[in-house]
């Protein structure tokens, strides 16, 4: 039996050397793996607004659609908005990734089991609502396969990754959302058209 | 238990009918709204709007109410409708493309403002501009009683979470509105909804829709 995946290690290699590249950050966990990982401009941790995480990405990769935007949410987040896998799959955008870390537990409130803990398959979700790329990950072979994938812009891409259910120590992001905000769009936009548009 | 004879019932009810004094004159009949001579749907004046403000994402769930509008939008090779399959999904969409530097608008019926509460954290928090078209149900003259808690608490549970609430209850006051929301949305960075009146595109009567097609226009 192969050792399950741990969050930490996987999102630091989807984030290395990661150029230009827009991250979203889901609530709780994975807002600190992004962060653990190295805060940046261009992520985008939530705090809030569950279920947020896969649509604030449709929305980031329709208005910048030469970027690639990452979507890194855990599996309680994503089960939330079930029905954004088929609006996104409509949408069709070719620069959007979505990772979902997938301990099958919701491990801000007390670890209690999620629906992918008995069985739920998301990626088969994706795969049935029309993401162009789906993919159940396990091994650390196909987390290496994963960036490629991503920087190649040939989604809308889904991967469930399943990872340890390990309780680490938090790493938190700036804390004020209209900061966290503001330097995004500056950075994405320039100061310019960021604050005097 | 009084009991009236088969026979003696009709005309007891017609007797107890009959007014006593002189009839009023018929109530006159509600205003319908007021679409002045040569002007159009109000929708015609408000897609310009849309395009002259920049808007680019039209993120949507259909209502009949919206339907003109949304015909527009779609024609319309600027903007980049999407439909949504469920109202919050399209607060995060418009926070997502604010923050990749594209403004868009959000078109729903108020019962699908109740899904959308904790989503509108985000721009409230964020302090982001986000315009929500609402047209009302359980409102004006509303016919289906499942419509009413919602429609009747629209305004108020958006004012509660923190988004400026503004109405329009005749056609001719919605471009207005939307031309004040637009300003005062992208203008000063906040959540801003219109809520068009069930006045304005009038209310839907089910018993009508039971007739077979070609009766039910009145």
């Amino acid at each position: 039996m192969s050792e399950l995946l741990h969050r930490r290690t996987v999102v630091k290699e989807l984030l290395k050397k990661r150029g230009d590249m827009v991250v979203i950050g889901g609530l709780g966990a994975p807002a600190w793996d992004i962060t653990a990982a190295g805060d940046h401009d261009n992520n985008f941790p939530l705090w809030g607004a569950m279920g947020a995480a896969a649509m604030i990405g449709l929305g980031l990769a329709l208005a910048q659609p030469k970027r690639r935007v990452l979507v890194v949410t855990g599996d309680g987040e994503m089960l939330m908005a079930l029905g954004a896998l088929a609006t996104i799959a409509v949408q069709k955008p070719k620069n959007l990734s979505i990772v979902v870390l997938d301990n099958e537990h919701y491990g801000e409130t007390g670890m209690q089991r999620t629906h992918t803990g008995y069985g739920v398959d998301m990626a088969g979700m994706a795969k049935a609502a029309g993401f162009a790329r789906t993919m159940n990950i396990t091994a650390q072979k196909d987390v290496l396969r994963l960036r490629p994938l991503i920087d190649g812009m040939r989604g809308p891409l889904f991967a469930q990754v399943k990872i340890d259910a390990e309780k680490l120590p938090l790493v938190l992001p700036p804390r004020e959302a209209s900061y966290i905000k503001n330097r995004m769009r500056i950075s994405i936009l320039g100061p310019e058209a960021a604050l005097h548009q | 238990m009084t009991t009236v004879s088969k026979a003696a019932k009709p005309a007891a009810r017609a007797a107890a009918r009959r007014p006593r004094v002189a009839a009023p004159r018929p109530a006159p009949a509600a205003p319908k709204p007021v679409m002045p001579a040569g002007t159009s749907h109000w929708a015609e004046q408000v897609h310009p709007m849309l395009v002259e403000a920049g808007i680019r994402q039209v993120g949507l769930v259909p209502d009949a109410g919206h339907s003109r509008l949304i015909q527009l939008c779609e024609a319309d090779k600027s903007m980049r409708i999407v439909r949504l399959t469920t109202e919050e999904e399209g607060v995060a969409l418009l926070a997502g493309a604010w923050l990749g530097g594209e403004k868009g608008v959000l078109l729903m019926q108020s019962s699908g403002v109740g899904n959308c509460i904790n989503m509108l954290s985000l721009p409230v928090a964020c302090s982001m501009p986000l315009l929500i078209l609402v047209t009302m149900r359980g409102d004006h003259g509303e016919f289906n009683a499942a419509q009413v808690p919602m429609g009747d608490s629209t305004q108020a549970v958006l004012e509660a979470v923190g988004v400026l609430v503004k109405r329009a209850d005749i056609a001719a006051d919605v471009p207005e509105m939307v031309s004040s929301g637009l300003r005062l949305a992208f203008n000063t960075f906040r959540p801003v909804a219109i809520l068009i009146g069930q006045r304005v595109s009038g209310a839907k009567d089910f018993r009508k829709l039971t007739q077979p097609a070609g009766d039910i226009n009145e």
